[in-house]
């Protein structure tokens, strides 16, 4: 492609998820124990999205890339100090709760407006970009709620891929978006506005760029000062129970077996009818 | 009082209902009986008035979307046919299944009717009121949820119930065909691709999920890697027995860090944090090193087996059924063999 593009990136903030978590609730309803001083990381569906993003305008000069991002200030600009030297943006930060628990349709009315706050974004030519699902809530629809309010009308998830179509003048583009059975949907859209809700992608993780930090450092700081805050409504969503799963296996290790005897014993089970 | 409309879709070949889709007739149907309350059946395909045998008999009203439009799994058009579906059934609570095709829109037609939504549900229960049950923090986090708003789309994840199969008798159905106002379309699905190997590894409905760890591309005990000599163990397993590929991150990424990889995977068979959750009646795992992610990659899998060299391997104890410390190149040879004898 190589028309400039407007690209705003969703991304939440996750706890790190070599992290143990540990439900627990509070005044507010349930939230993970000791959330706000466990390690976070960049949502790591929305980084790769990040990612691409940043590859995308790359390739197109005069692009803009816009990061959004939800979660207290603190832990924002904490997970910022590493995301800013990967690549670089501008950030949009939002003032508010941290975890999977907050209604998704409160997230996506309160990213939605930020996103329209966005001074000198043309909507017209706007890249939706963000993970399909977050590794908190996961469900998958903060991202098309967000879209919807904005009344982009052409959406794609589980994306691995975006191309130009042709020179790629006219902004088109193919999309390859996973289907059930281990393939990709390919589609061909005729352009901007679209919503992008990426997978992994083809893309590895950018090495730390200190230039690209101290630069976005410069804008992400003032931003996080003058960052709004979000009050989330529940839309009548209550928890009846929040627990840690409780199945636990008796577990059978067998140290002394031959190669042959598993095999016989492993051929058995899987033409078991179970 | 509430009324229940179960979302169904055609396959990509258009000449059937999806078998995600008749789960969720299934849990409809369950649903309205534990209510008491009516259910309709809604289906989005080119012309889902002559797939509808399939659901004739799970409710009384069939309603049917029909136009060549609705042949593609797409936003723009996908989006209008459940809205007017939805508008025209005028259901409190719409039961859908979590396919790509309906995940890819249903949030947005819940904004468009003023409803809410919830995803992944793995169970639905409650005589009362609806509760549902899914996971948070990629399958770390069991809650169960309920919602006062209406309407309330509730999307189900595959394999959480039984596909509807039509009972006998002849029914009275009111089948109603459905007109859809198309917007502008922008998009065309242009076809499908798989990821360049030489055969399909990702079966859904396979009865094992084999997930390969990175072990199978580190140095053996002769000091030599044997990634071609894993890559055809592995795909000698997968074709004798069927089975589902799945893998480790660290192994699926080690061909972005430049080391021996195994051509035939990709992140799309990747399970865990950043892949997938699948649901198979057995798993067996072959020279995984054990993390909490990986252990969520694992979270649906009934009965599990794995092969390790480490019998101190962390993640194993409590998850896995059995453990059989071995060396997986030695073992997996040996099964091939006799499954490949067997059939």
């Amino acid at each position: 492609m190589s028309n400039p593009l407007q690209i705003v990136v969703c991304a939440g903030i996750v706890p790190d998820p070599l992290q143990t978590l540990e439900p627990t609730t509070g005044a507010t309803g349930p939230g993970i124990k000791n959330e706000l001083v466990l390690p976070a990381v960049l949502d790591p569906w929305a980084a790769c999205a990040l990612y691409e993003a940043a590859a995308l305008a790359a390739k197109n000069p005069g692009s803009k890339l816009w990061l959004v991002a939800l979660g207290p200030k603190a832990k924002l600009q904490q997970v910022m100090m590493t995301v800013a030297q990967k690549v670089a943006f501008e950030l949009v930060p939002v003032d508010g709760p941290i975890g999977g628990f907050p209604d998704a349709h409160a997230t996506a009315a309160a990213l939605a407006s930020a996103i329209e706050s966005i001074a000198g974004l043309d909507r017209a030519k706007l890249l939706l970009f963000g993970g399909w699902e977050s590794a908190s809530r996961g469900a998958g629809v903060t991202l098309q709620l967000i879209g919807e309010r904005l009344g982009i009308a052409d959406q794609f998830f589980g994306v691995d891929q975006i191309a130009q179509i042709g020179s790629g003048e006219d902004g088109s583009f193919e999309v390859l978006e996973r289907v059930e059975g281990g393939k990709h949907q390919v589609s061909a859209c005729l352009g901007a506005p679209a919503v992008l809700g990426w997978a992994t992608g083809n893309l590895p993780e950018p090495r730390n760029n200190p230039q690209i930090g101290m630069a976005n450092m410069r804008t992400i700081m003032p931003a996080l000062q003058k960052a709004p805050t979000a009050k989330l409504d529940a839309n009548s969503l209550q928890y009846i129970s929040v627990s840690l799963p409780k199945q636990q296996r008796e577990t059978r290790v067998e140290k002394n077996m031959t190669p042959e005897e598993i095999a016989a014993e492993l051929a058995a089970w899987i033409g078991k009818d179970s | 009082m509430e009324s229940i409309l179960v979302l169904t879709h055609a396959d990509e070949s258009g000449s059937a209902i999806t078998r995600h889709s008749l789960e969720a007739v299934t849990a409809g149907k369950e649903l309205a009986a534990r209510l008491g309350v009516s259910l309709t059946i809604g289906i989005v395909a080119a012309d889902g008035n002559r797939i509808a045998s399939a659901v004739k008999h799970a409710g009384p009203r069939l309603l049917a979307v029909k136009g060549e439009a609705f042949a593609q799994a797409r936003f723009a058009s996908d989006a209008a046919a459940c809205e007017a579906l939805c508008r025209a059934a005028q259901a409190t609570i719409v039961v859908a299944p979590q396919s790509s095709r309906f995940a890819r829109v249903m949030a947005a037609v819940a904004h468009r009717v003023g409803g809410v939504i919830d995803t992944h549900i793995a169970a639905l229960a409650g005589a009362e009121c609806v509760e549902a049950t899914r996971w948070f923090y990629r399958q770390r986090i069991e809650a169960v949820v309920t919602r006062t708003a209406r309407p309330w789309f509730l999307l189900l994840d595959s394999g959480t119930h039984a596909p509807y199969s039509g009972e006998a008798g002849n029914a009275q159905v009111d089948e109603i065909a459905i007109a859809v106002e198309l917007p502008a379309l922008r998009t065309e699905v242009t076809g499908f691709r798989a990821p360049k190997q030489d055969e399909q590894t990702i079966r859904p409905d396979a009865k094992l999920l084999f997930v390969a760890g990175a072990g199978w591309t580190k140095k053996q005990p002769d000091g030599e890697v044997h990634v071609e000599e894993a890559g055809k163990l592995i795909l000698g397993f997968l074709r004798a027995s069927g089975a589902s590929l799945g893998s480790s991150k660290s192994l699926v990424d080690q061909g972005g860090e430049g080391q021996s990889v195994l051509p035939f995977l990709t992140h799309l068979n990747q399970v865990g944090q950043t892949g997938s959750t699948p649901r198979h009646p057995k798993g067996l795992s072959t020279c995984c090193h054990g993390e909490e992610p990986h252990v969520v990659g694992w979270r649906f899998i009934a009965e599990r087996r794995a092969i390790s060299l480490d019998p101190n391997c962390g993640w194993t104890r409590g998850k896995a059924d059995v453990v059989y410390i071995a060396d997986a190149f030695q073992v997996m040879a040996k099964v091939n063999a006799l499954l490949q004898a067997k059939s």
